[in-house]
């Protein structure tokens, strides 16, 4: 008995002895990132104390920890990707990395990840990065609270803030991604979680999805990035309390949907977009109590959507609520509140009795002839519009919402 | 100058006219503002009134006041005074009590109901389209000699810039639709007062919306605030033009 006693503390011992700790630091015997790398075994930690690191390319093959001390700064001199992980289990923490190089045939990252299993980086700021982070083929892989910041002057000049490619089940939650051509990209990325971020002023998308199935998109804000929100060819998305703001241009978009089957999109914040939402190709995609306001168009449905459902939303202060492209209406619109809307309720329900149509001719007109919008909110555009409401002749008839609540549903984002 | 402006403010603010035009809008403000929760709204409603029934009274109170005091100018004709400052005193008088009509009806219960920025871009469009519905009217009363033909011409001023010239414009832009009419669309609608008016108050309103089909050149325009002050410029200029016209016509007229 005392044998084994004594044989299972060695061995605990020994287990605790393997994990060591290595310090870089310029007064350290270890003064070098790489070097410590090379001397860490896996299941180490290398702790960087602060100071200026540059030391090229760092490619990590071993299951080990990075940790930086008050933000140590690692330098990639416009020239090199600084760290290249190919292991599982690699943690980068509280590092500082800066200017890494620029390429038009490779992605140079920061953090270049390549299968690298249940990696995570943590706390860590980005400046002046081509990527930031790039995510290949890893599997539940975490990216949290890290603040990017690149200074692209135009969109292919620099690359993605948050790149994930073939992923699944990661965590991106609580970041700051700014100045990036795509705030938070992700191609092939499924059961994966991004909650909380915050991807404002990038040149293209804040957010920008393509064939990721079965993904959650949670509190995040999306603001004033350069073509706003893009998301295409993924079915099974859903979309929560998120804010979608200030996204203006011919172009822009707060949420484009191209391509989407059976999303769900909830509680959302639509403020002040030119297009809040754009639908192309859609299907079977549920919008419920979303908030759109101060939008130029709450939102663009073209007519090869189908089978899509919004109900219970807040429609506020926008300057056209719907718009369509053709007279075939095959989608739900069903108990919004519409602040344009001039029914009456006899009965005290709080549901209109007569049907609100949210298409307005003006808005059909706009559609073909862009520059029209000038005349907007002139006697003549008014005189138009309320013929049209009497007699419907070129808006779509079966796109109405037939019970119309009464009261705005004041939702509290 | 002044002495004359004296005398036909007095002239005008005894008339009942001007203050049931004050009474009207103040209605019309504060039922506005009752009967919709939503100040924004309100905001939208008092600007269709602010488009069409401003210039309306304007024009047409102008045109009228014009002819009735046609005798007290006269009286002021055969006296040392130069017929420049008869005109202008007489511009001035009847301008200063509409826009203080206005103000009192529309502009101070509205900074009390709802103070906001487009709420006081709403109160400048209507003072300025007071002033410049004002000059057209002058240039209809110098015109002709006969009231209700300057009347009929009031009207028609009215009529065209609220109604007949948006159509013109919806027709051209609709004809030309495959050509780019940015710039065109803008210059045709600097062309009238009620239009410009319009934009500041769409600047402020709708400027999502108004970013959507812009090239580089819009989005300077409307992104900035060289969109109001482009608006505000014109209206000055759609109030100088004809004021000065007429000027020159009534100089010379043989009355």
């Amino acid at each position: 008995m005392i044998r084994v006693v004594i044989f299972v503390a060695v061995f605990l011992f020994s287990v605790c002895t393997f994990a060591r700790t290595w310090v870089v630091a310029k007064n350290s015997s270890v003064k070098s990132i790489k070097s410590a790398i090379e001397l860490a075994a896996k299941g180490d930690t290398i702790r960087i104390m602060k100071g200026i690191y540059k030391e090229g390319n760092m490619v990590i093959q071993k299951s080990i920890v990075i940790i930086g001390i008050d933000y140590p700064v690692l330098d990639g001199e416009n020239k090199y990707e600084i760290f290249t992980i190919a292991a599982t289990d690699v943690s980068i923490i509280g590092l500082r990395m800066i200017n890494t190089g620029v390429g038009s045939i490779n992605d140079i990252s920061a953090i270049s990840a390549i299968e690298a299993k249940r990696l995570r980086v943590l706390n860590n700021q980005f400046e002046n990065t081509f990527f930031g982070i790039h995510l290949a083929n890893c599997i539940g892989s975490v990216v949290e609270d890290n603040v990017l910041h690149s200074n692209a002057e135009v969109e292919h000049q620099i690359g993605n803030g948050i790149h994930a490619w073939k992923c699944d089940s990661i965590t991106i939650r609580n970041n700051k991604v700014s100045g990036h051509r795509d705030g938070i990209y992700f191609e092939f990325v499924t059961n994966s979680l991004v909650e909380k971020n915050f991807s404002h002023h990038n040149m293209r998308y804040g957010l920008h999805f393509m064939f990721s199935h079965n993904d959650e998109y949670r509190s995040n804000v999306f603001q004033n990035n350069g073509a706003g929100v893009a998301v295409m060819y993924t079915k099974k998305v859903k979309m929560i309390s998120n804010r979608f703001e200030d996204n203006w241009g011919a172009s822009s978009y707060g949420l484009l949907l191209k391509d989407i089957g059976d999303a769900d999109i909830q509680l959302n914040h639509f403020a002040k977009n030119t297009v809040a939402v754009y639908m192309e190709g859609s299907s079977r995609c549920h919008f419920t109590q979303n908030v759109f306001s101060g939008n130029g168009w709450a939102v663009k449905m073209q007519a090869n959507c189908d089978e899509n459902v919004y109900s219970k939303n807040s429609f506020l202060s926008n300057t056209f609520d719907m718009a369509t492209n053709g007279s075939l209406v095959l989608n739900t619109v069903d108990a919004n509140y519409w602040d344009k809307y001039e029914g009456y309720d006899l009965d005290k329900d709080r549901v209109g009795d007569v049907p609100y149509h949210p298409v307005s001719l003006y808005s059909m007109v706009v559609e073909k002839m862009p520059s029209a919008v000038m005349l907007w909110r002139s006697f003549l555009v008014y005189m138009l519009d309320r013929t049209e409401k009497v007699l419907p002749s070129a808006t779509p008839e079966n796109l109405k919402d037939i019970h119309p609540a009464m009261r705005n549903y004041d939702y509290n984002f | 100058m002044m002495k004359i402006a004296k005398y036909v403010s007095y002239d005008i603010l005894r008339n009942r006219f001007i203050a049931l035009y004050t009474l009207f809008l103040l209605m019309v403000t504060f039922s506005m503002f009752s009967l919709d929760s939503d100040p924004g709204k309100a905001t939208l409603s008092l600007l269709n009134i602010v488009l069409l029934v401003v210039p309306l009274v304007s024009i047409v109170f102008t045109t009228i006041h014009f002819y009735n005091s046609y005798e007290f100018i006269e009286l002021l004709l055969a006296q040392p005074v130069s017929r420049k400052t008869i005109y202008f005193a007489e511009y001035f008088s009847i301008s200063i009590a509409l826009s203080t009509a206005y103000i009192i009806g529309v502009a101070i219960p509205m900074l009390f109901l709802n103070f906001s920025e487009s709420s006081l871009y709403l109160i400048m469009a209507g003072l300025l389209l007071t002033f410049v519905f004002v000059a057209l009217a002058f240039g209809a009363s110098v015109a002709t000699r006969d009231k209700a033909k300057a009347i009929g011409i009031a009207l028609l001023f009215w009529f065209y810039f609220t109604l007949i010239y948006d159509g013109l414009i919806l027709y051209v832009i609709y004809s030309f639709s495959d050509y780019p009419l940015d710039k065109v669309t803008l210059a045709l609608v600097s062309l009238n007062p009620i239009d410009l008016a319009r934009i500041i108050i769409l600047l402020k309103l709708d400027l999502s919306a108004l970013m959507g089909y812009t090239g580089a050149f819009y989005k300077n325009f409307f992104g900035s605030s060289l969109g109001v002050i482009y608006s505000v410029l014109f209206l000055f200029v759609w109030t100088l033009a004809p004021l000065l016209l007429a000027m020159r016509k009534f100089v010379r007229k043989d009355i």
